[in-house]
Formats: structure tokens, C-alpha cells, sequence
């Protein structure tokens, strides 16, 4: 098989890149490896997703919708290659898709790599303790609860404050799961302040700043784990240990680009881990373009669509014979935390996505000759602006920094 | 005759496929949901060379011929060993001395091949090892492999070949009749018996109590252990071990078979009455991040997928126990199995079998003429080249709906795994390291779980992860 355009996953990222492809022309395929096309939004039945790009608040599942019909209005562009995983994508652009429909080859002219992110599981944590079951990440319980239709347990914990964590909370009290409270290592949570209001406040589920799990008990089902507090270095503090007896842990402790299959192809970036990408959204492999939590971890998903429309045009114009030449590095410098893309190509303006280091109450961000104030700032919300090329004319490498006023 | 095996870990499992070549009645019964979950489950997975074990013990008798047996087994068996080799690594010249003394000792347990490498032999070989090294001792016969397959194996083909296997059964006594069990008591049936074969790992000793036997008392010594993801497996191609002390061989840094490295364990002895207790320690996990630096440097310890602790059996003698009792005549021990035990458990199956029964206790056992020795595995759909995938995908579209991406296995696979006894969550990983990978079953757990609801007709909630109680999901959210 040949095709223009091979879109590597059908989430958010790679269904936007896969309409702005074919809206410029392009034959593509866009293969997934789960049953339905959507991605992780097909479980987080919560709303708040879509305020910027539809402005209005839809569910995951709806907003997936949205996109799928989009995807159906172009059949003769795009096809679509359910329950289709990519095993291997080699140098010369033929990739070898495994499906219950059968073992091939395809040939490609671009690559749009949109394969997201996994959790960071329990195992990786080094927790002390028992092995028993009752551990779940919170994608695992929410696929269990909201597309399986199953409880994960009775009495449950919740550790990590992100939207995830706080979202689960109330999800699970829901669905009759009693949640006797969320741990946060860091001194203040790590998601909005209204998931705080909206998941934690209006159902009295205590949130334990600086607080971490120490040890988890049980030979079988889980029986107790063991919360203590940590000093600023994240350290457990001896005789602070307060013991939760519960049967289920639900962890929300990060997400990790998923990367493993352009090992050796594309580069990757330190601090996001994910692949680095320029503002084009092309990698360090110029037929590979990547777009959304395989970059680097969004906080929004009306980003990650905007991501994936701006990779499938590029890339799009790539096939064409567009070549996207300078690419300027952009390096993270005071107070901020992690920028993207990692790198500036001038064809256009900058979308900039960063993320500080700390909480701020004021702060100016400078690119370039490029200055604005953002006020209320925190690490779990990231900062977009877009950056007009003149401001970044000349530099042969684009610093971000956020100076304290 | 009826031959009855106590414990279906690496040991009894080997033992009772050795008894099935004969013409006698097999049992074997296994407290746990699977076989292989005891001490066999976590250890080091290493097939030893041999030369660690004192001239004249048990465990010299056993452990290289054990290690030559695994070459044969493993073809017979078809599960995966790979000889890498190992090193013993001095870093001053009292550890020099020690890796003298290992040569010697090690040339007179008929270890083939030993040699003493200098500093830049090794590090060519191993460049990622610390460069202050001195001196190695290389063993090239040492090898890794997978235990609990081992026993998963072994026990697949002694069905075959008329094995009773007796999962979830607990003996909790036994009758006698002048001298001689003639019952074994689980505490879902009893079984009568003519010989009846201890392998029951960290509870032998308590078995051969019961049992009016003589028996080395066993405590348990705790390992605990850090695997780290695949994209550090090429960390080091062989086995690189410290130079040992009295009490352990230390803690090693290892490829694992599926490609991962594998650091650890500790040796932390414990009362016999923590047999149960396989928590890992935040002192257990620091020792072994600390201590493999020394030997590796520059392990990248944010690669962690997962840490565990397991359990060996340690008597007062440090040595294997295998012999037949004197008081009760027909009860055989085989205890004590510490390191190498999983190495060793080949020829002590042989052993057994061979000495201990025919010829110790005279057992009259004529060979079958139908015994079928070959086993094969599951096969792994992702090795197959693209044609015959393509193939294999028109006969059973499962082979290929990929389950597990991590470790690329087909949903053809897990229903395999099924088919052959996997009835929890870890029945299917150990039978197809689906889970295993760097995801941990993030996004594959959801969906074995209901493979397992569909092809065992049992509705989700009455899914175990390994143990009865070790429920996964209770009733539904919504009706």
C-alpha cells in the first residue's frame, strides 16, 4: 500500500492532522491501534474539554465526536485503520501495520507521529511494600469505570493533585467509591484551582499537601497505605506517617511521551522527553512530523488539536516539496520549567507553550525582543503565546525567561 | 504406583516431568494459583556456573551439572535461555585473591572455561562497567533465563505425558500406616500415595515436620529487586557480579531475556515466621541503587518499571537437603533450595528420580514407551517473519490484534495462555509477559481482563490478579 500521509494514532492530535492533510489535498491513513478512533478523550466522560477551539464545554467522548464526523466528511481523503497497530517504521518510510485484517506494508511520503502519552506506573514510583492489587493509574480506572462499567474498589485514595487525580476523585465518589482523600507532594495542588473547588471542596475530599505515599500494605487486596508528610526536598518525614485504610489506590503521578517506536529515527528533547520538534512540527527526521502529548505534555486538549492542524499542514506542505530550513534552538531560561517547540522555523509566527518553574504572582516573559506580563501564574498551567517572526528575527537562539515583578 | 510432588515451583515441577518418563501415577500439588509463584517466581533468574559453591557440597554436585542440563531442557521445553556469560569483578587485590580462590574452586566443580580477564579485556567487552576494575573471573557457561517458565513448561509437558496437576491445594496433613505416609491431607481432598516427593520451597521444613521426617529448619532470605525499561537492556551483555563475601553473592546488574536489566537483591536474613513477607524496603531498594553504581556507573535510575522482592529458603547448613527420610521410607526432602537452586534443579530432578528412588529406595520404575519429551511455547507472533504473520492472521485474526504494546503480544496469545491453565492477571504475564513492559498493563490490563471474562465465562469480578482475595474490579458501576 502507498499513501502521502501515514497518521500514527486517531486521538486528538492525530484526527486534526489528518483533516488538515487532506483539506490540502493529500491522500491519508491514518492508522489506530485501539477499536474506535478518539483516543484517551473516549474516556474522560468529565466536561470542560473544548473551551477554546469550539467555545463551548463538551465531554471527551463528545468532542471526539466532533472530530470524527469531521474525519467522515473526508472518506476520500482519509482512511481510517482501526485496531491497527504500527510495529516498525524504518528509514525508508515503509511502516509494517499488524491488524486482525492482516499483515502489511505501507509506503508513505510523510509521517505524522501523534501516538500521545502512557502513565507513569505504580512500579516506576519505588513505592516500598506489598504487591497487591487495588493500584491503578487513573487512565486504567477510568477506562474500567466509564467505558467498562466497572467498580475498582470501595474505599479509595487518591495520589497526585493534577486535573487527572482531582478529577478522579469525583468521579469515583460518583459512582459510589468512597474517596478518603487526594496526596500531593507538592505545597500547593497541582491542577486548576477550579477542578480543587469543583472535585475536591464540593464533596469534603481532603487534599494533603506535601504529603507522600511511603508504603503500600496488603498480601492480597490492598489493605493500607501509608502517607507521610515531605520537607522541601521531597523527603519523607519521619513520624509524620498517617495510615489510610483503604482497598484501592488510584495513582495520578504524570504522563510520559510515548516515543519508543521512532527510537533511533528522531531526536528527543531532555526536558519534555518527548520528540523534539521544531514549530513546524517536524523532528530531527525530516519526513517525520509529531504532534500532541507525544511532544510534550499539553495541558489541553484544544491544544493538542491545534498542534496536530498545524504538524498535518506542514507536513502537508512538505509532501508538496516545501523545505523548512532554519530552525533556531529555543532554550528554557529563568523560572521556566519546559518551552515547546524546541526549536523556531521562520515561516511563520511562534506559537510558544511554556510552563514556570513556580508559583508567580507577576511575571514577564521575554522572547527575543518579544515582552508581556502574565499575572497568577502557577507550574500546572501552562502559558501560550504566539510570538510574531519579527520579534525573533536575527537570533540564532531564542531564549524564554520569566522575570518575577 | 502413585508418586505424589509437594510445591509445583522450578524443583518439583522438573521432578515431577522426570517421574512422568515412567510408568507410574504423577501428582502434583501446589498451594497457589499457578505453578511456579512461590520462590521460583523472584529470584535472579541466573543459571549459575558453578564455581561459587564449596568443593564437596550439595550444591557443588548440582549446580554445573544442572547448568550443562539447561541446553537440552531448554530445546526439549522450548523456553528461552541465553548463555551471556558473567563476571566476577575485583576492584582491589584482596578481591583479586578472592577471584583466585573462585578459579580453583571452580576448576574443581568442573566448571568449563573459567578465565581471570585484566582490566581492558573486560572493559572491551563491557564498557560500561566501572573502569577501576582490576580483574575479572569470566565464566562463560552462566547464563540467564526465566523461572517461572521454566516450571510453566515443565508442567505443560508432564500433562501431556499424564501428570494430575492440583491447583489451589493446600496439604495440611498426612495419614500414616506403619511407618509410611500412606495419605496426603490438602484441604480440599486427600490423595492416597505410595511416595511422597517435599519440594515445597520455603514451607518444606514445616511439611516434613508434619510429616515425622527429619528436616533442615528454613528461614527465608529476602532479595529485593529493580528492573529498569528495555531501552537500557544493552546496559551490559553478561552478568556482572561483585566479588562475593561470606554471605551472598551480592548485588548484581543483569540483562533480564526480555531485554530489560534487572539490579539486585539484597540478602536480608529473616525469622522463619516472615515467609509470607515479600514487601520491598525504601533501606532494601536504596542498598541496591547504591550498590550497583559501584559497578555500573550511570544507571539511569528514571528508567525504573517496576521493583519486587522475593524469597529464598536458607538453612543453618547454607546447602540443598535432598534425601530420602529414614524414619517415614517412603517421604523424600528436597529442600533447602537457596541459590543455585534453580540452576542445580535439572540434575537434582534426575537425581531424585534416578538414585533416590530406584535405587536408595528400590522403587521398581519401568520407562514408558509414549513418554513425548518436546513442549512447545506460545508462539510469539511478532518473531514470525511478515509472511508467515500474514498467514497466521488469515486463520485466526487474533494473531494479529496486538493486546500488549510494550512487549508486542496478540490477543491469539492470551487466549493461548488461557487455553493452557492461565485463570488470573499474572497467569497471563507470566505466560506471555503481556503487563510486563514499560506500561505495566496501562493500556493492556482493561482489555486482558476481559479476555479473561470472555473465554473463562466468569464475570470480571471473580477475576483475581494471583491469589483468591486479590480481586481486581467489584460489581458494575451503572446496571
Amino acid at each position: 500500500m502507498k499513501t502521502d500521509v501515514l497518521v500514527i494514532g486517531a486521538g486528538a492530535a492525530g484526527m486534526a492532522a489528518a483533516i488538515a492533510a487532506a483539506k490540502n489535498g493529500l491522500k491519508v491513513i491514518v492508522a489506530e491501534r485501539d477499536e474506535v478512533t478518539g483516543g484517551i478523550l473516549n474516556q474522560c466522560i468529565h466536561n470542560g474539554f473544548g473551551l477554546h477551539y469550539f467555545k463551548e464545554e463538551l465531554t471527551g467522548p463528545e468532542y471526539a465526536e466532533r472530530f470524527r464526523e469531521r474525519l467522515s466528511e473526508y472518506t476520500d481523503a482519509i482512511q481510517v485503520l482501526t485496531d491497527c497497530h504500527v510495529l516498525k517504521l524504518n528509514r525508508d518510510k515503509k511502516a509494517l501495520l499488524v491488524s486482525p485484517r492482516g499483515v502489511f506494508e505501507l509506503e508513505t511520503k510523510v509521517v505524522i507521529y501523534a501516538a500521545g502519552a502512557r502513565e507513569r506506573p505504580f512500579g516506576s514510583l519505588m513505592i516500598p511494600g506489598d504487591r497487591p492489587s487495588g493500584i491503578f493509574t487513573a487512565g486504567v480506572a477510568q477506562r474500567l469505570m466509564n467505558i467498562d462499567n466497572r467498580k475498582i474498589g470501595n474505599r479509595a485514595l487518591i495520589v497526585g493533585s493534577g486535573d487527572i487525580g482531582m478529577i478522579m476523585a469525583r468521579r469515583l465518589t460518583l459512582e459510589g467509591t468512597e474517596v478518603v482523600g487526594v496526596v500531593e507532594r507538592l505545597p500547593y495542588p497541582g491542577g486548576l484551582l477550579r477542578n480543587v473547588i469543583q472535585c475536591l471542596k464540593d464533596f469534603d475530599i481532603p487534599l494533603y499537601l506535601s504529603s507522600t505515599v511511603v508504603e503500600v500494605r496488603g498480601k492480597e487486596r490492598l489493605e493500607e497505605v501509608v502517607v507521610a508528610n515531605v520537607d522541601e526536598h521531597f523527603k519523607p518525614i519521619p513520624g509524620t506517617e498517617k495510615i489510610f485504610k483503604v482497598d484501592t489506590l488510584v495513582l495520578s503521578v504524570g504522563l510520559i511521551p510515548q516515543v519508543e517506536m521512532l527510537d533511533g529515527l528522531v531526536s528527543l528533547d531532555a526536558r519534555t522527553r518527548g520528540i523534539a520538534c521544531s514549530s513546524t512540527g517536524q523532528s530531527s527526521c525530516e519526513w517525520i512530523f509529531a504532534a500532541g502529548n507525544c511532544t510534550a505534555i499539553f495541558d489541553l486538549v484544544d491544544y493538542v488539536t491545534r498542534e496536530g492542524e498545524r504538524a498535518g499542514e506542514y507536513a502537508s506542505r512538505y509532501v508538496v516539496g516545501e523545505r523548512f530550513t532554519r530552525n533556531v534552538p529555543i532554550v528554557p531560561g529563568e523560572n521556566v520549567m519546559l518551552t515547546f517547540p524546541n526549536s523556531y522555523s521562520d515561516v511563520d509566527d511562534l506559537t510558544l507553550y511554556v510552563r514556570c518553574r513556580k508559583p508567580m504572582e507577576k511575571a514577564v516573559l521575554k522572547v527575543g525582543s518579544f515582552e508581556r506580563v502574565f499575572e497568577d501564574l502557577i507550574p500546572s498551567e501552562m502559558i501560550v503565546v504566539r510570538v510574531p517572526k519579527q520579534k525573533l528575527m536575527g537570533l540564532d537562539r531564542i531564549e524564554v525567561t520569566l522575570a518575577e515583578v | 504406583m502413585r508418586i505424589a510432588v509437594i510445591g509445583a515451583g522450578v524443583v518439583g515441577s522438573l521432578i515431577a516431568r522426570e517421574l512422568c518418563k515412567y510408568d507410574v501415577e504423577v501428582l502434583l500439588i501446589e498451594k497457589n494459583l499457578d505453578v511456579g509463584w512461590g520462590v521460583t517466581k523472584a529470584n535472579s533468574a541466573i543459571l549459575h556456573a558453578g564455581y561459587d559453591d564449596p568443593v564437596g557440597s550439595v550444591r557443588s554436585k548440582f549446580c554445573s551439572a544442572g547448568n550443562s542440563m539447561y541446553t537440552e531442557l531448554s530445546r526439549e521445553l522450548d523456553f528461552e535461555i541465553k548463555r551471556t556469560g558473567s563476571y566476577v569483578l575485583a576492584f582491589n587485590d584482596e578481591e583479586i585473591a578472592v577471584l583466585h580462590k573462585l578459579l580453583k574452586q571452580g576448576e574443581k566443580n568442573n566448571v568449563p572455561g573459567l578465565e581471570l580477564h585484566d582490566r581492558d579485556t573486560i572493559l572491551s567487552k563491557e564498557p560500561r562497567v566501572n573502569p577501576e576494575v582490576k580483574m575479572g573471573l569470566w565464566a562463560p557457561t552462566a547464563g540467564i533465563t526465566e523461572p517461572w517458565m521454566v516450571a510453566i513448561a515443565a508442567v505443560e509437558n508432564a500433562l501431556e505425558n499424564g501428570l494430575k496437576l492440583f491447583l489451589n491445594e493446600e496439604v495440611v496433613d498426612f495419614e500414616r500406616q506403619n511407618g509410611r505416609i500412606v495419605e496426603i491431607v490438602t484441604n480440599r481432598a486427600k490423595h492416597r500415595v505410595d511416595v511422597v516427593i517435599n519440594a515445597a520451597g520455603l514451607f518444606a521444613d514445616e511439611l516434613a515436620k508434619r510429616a515425622g521426617t527429619e528436616f533442615v529448619p528454613l528461614h527465608p532470605r529476602k532479595g529485593e529487586y529493580i528492573l529498569l525499561d528495555k531501552k537500557l537492556g544493552s546496559t551490559v551483555s553478561s552478568i556482572i557480579f561483585p566479588t562475593p563475601t561470606e554471605k551472598s553473592k551480592g548485588i548484581l546488574v543483569l540483562p533480564t531475556i526480555d531485554g530489560g536489566l534487572l539490579l539486585g537483591p539484597t540478602a536480608e536474613d529473616l525469622p522463619s515466621d516472615r515467609k509470607h513477607d515479600l514487601s520491598t524496603t525504601s533501606q532494601g531498594l536504596e542498598a541496591v541503587k547504591g550498590f550497583v553504581l559501584k559497578l555500573v556507573p550511570g544507571i539511569d535510575f528514571s528508567m525504573v518499571v517496576k521493583t519486587f522482592a522475593g524469597l529464598r529458603p536458607e538453612s543453618p547448613q547454607k546447602d540443598f537437603f535432598i534425601r530420602a527420610s529414614d524414619s517415614v521410607r517412603n517421604f523424600v526432602n528436597v529442600m533447602a533450595m537457596r541459590s543455585p537452586g534453580l540452576t542445580a534443579a535439572p540434575a537434582i530432578a534426575k537425581y531424585v528420580v534416578e538414585e533416590i528412588l530406584q535405587q536408595q529406595l528400590g522403587l521398581k520404575l519401568s520407562l514408558k514407551s509414549d513418554f513425548n519429551p518436546l513442549r512447545k511455547g506460545i508462539k510469539k507472533y511478532a518473531e514470525l517473519s511478515v509472511e508467515e504473520w500474514q498467514k497466521a492472521v488469515k486463520e485466526n485474526p487474533a494473531a494479529g490484534r496486538m493486546v500488549c504494546f510494550c512487549n508486542e503480544v496478540t490477543e491469539a496469545e492470551i487466549i493461548e495462555a488461557i487455553r493452557r491453565g492461565a485463570r488470573t492477571l499474572d497467569g497471563v504475564k507470566f505466560r506471555t509477559r503481556a503487563m510486563f513492559g514499560r506500561c505495566q498493563g496501562g493500556f493492556c490490563m482493561s482489555r486482558i481482563l476481559k479476555i479473561l471474562e470472555r473465554q473463562l465465562g466468569l464475570d470480571a469480578s471473580k477475576i483475581v490478579l494471583k491469589s483468591p482475595n486479590s480481586w481486581i474490579v467489584d460489581g458494575k458501576v451503572r446496571e
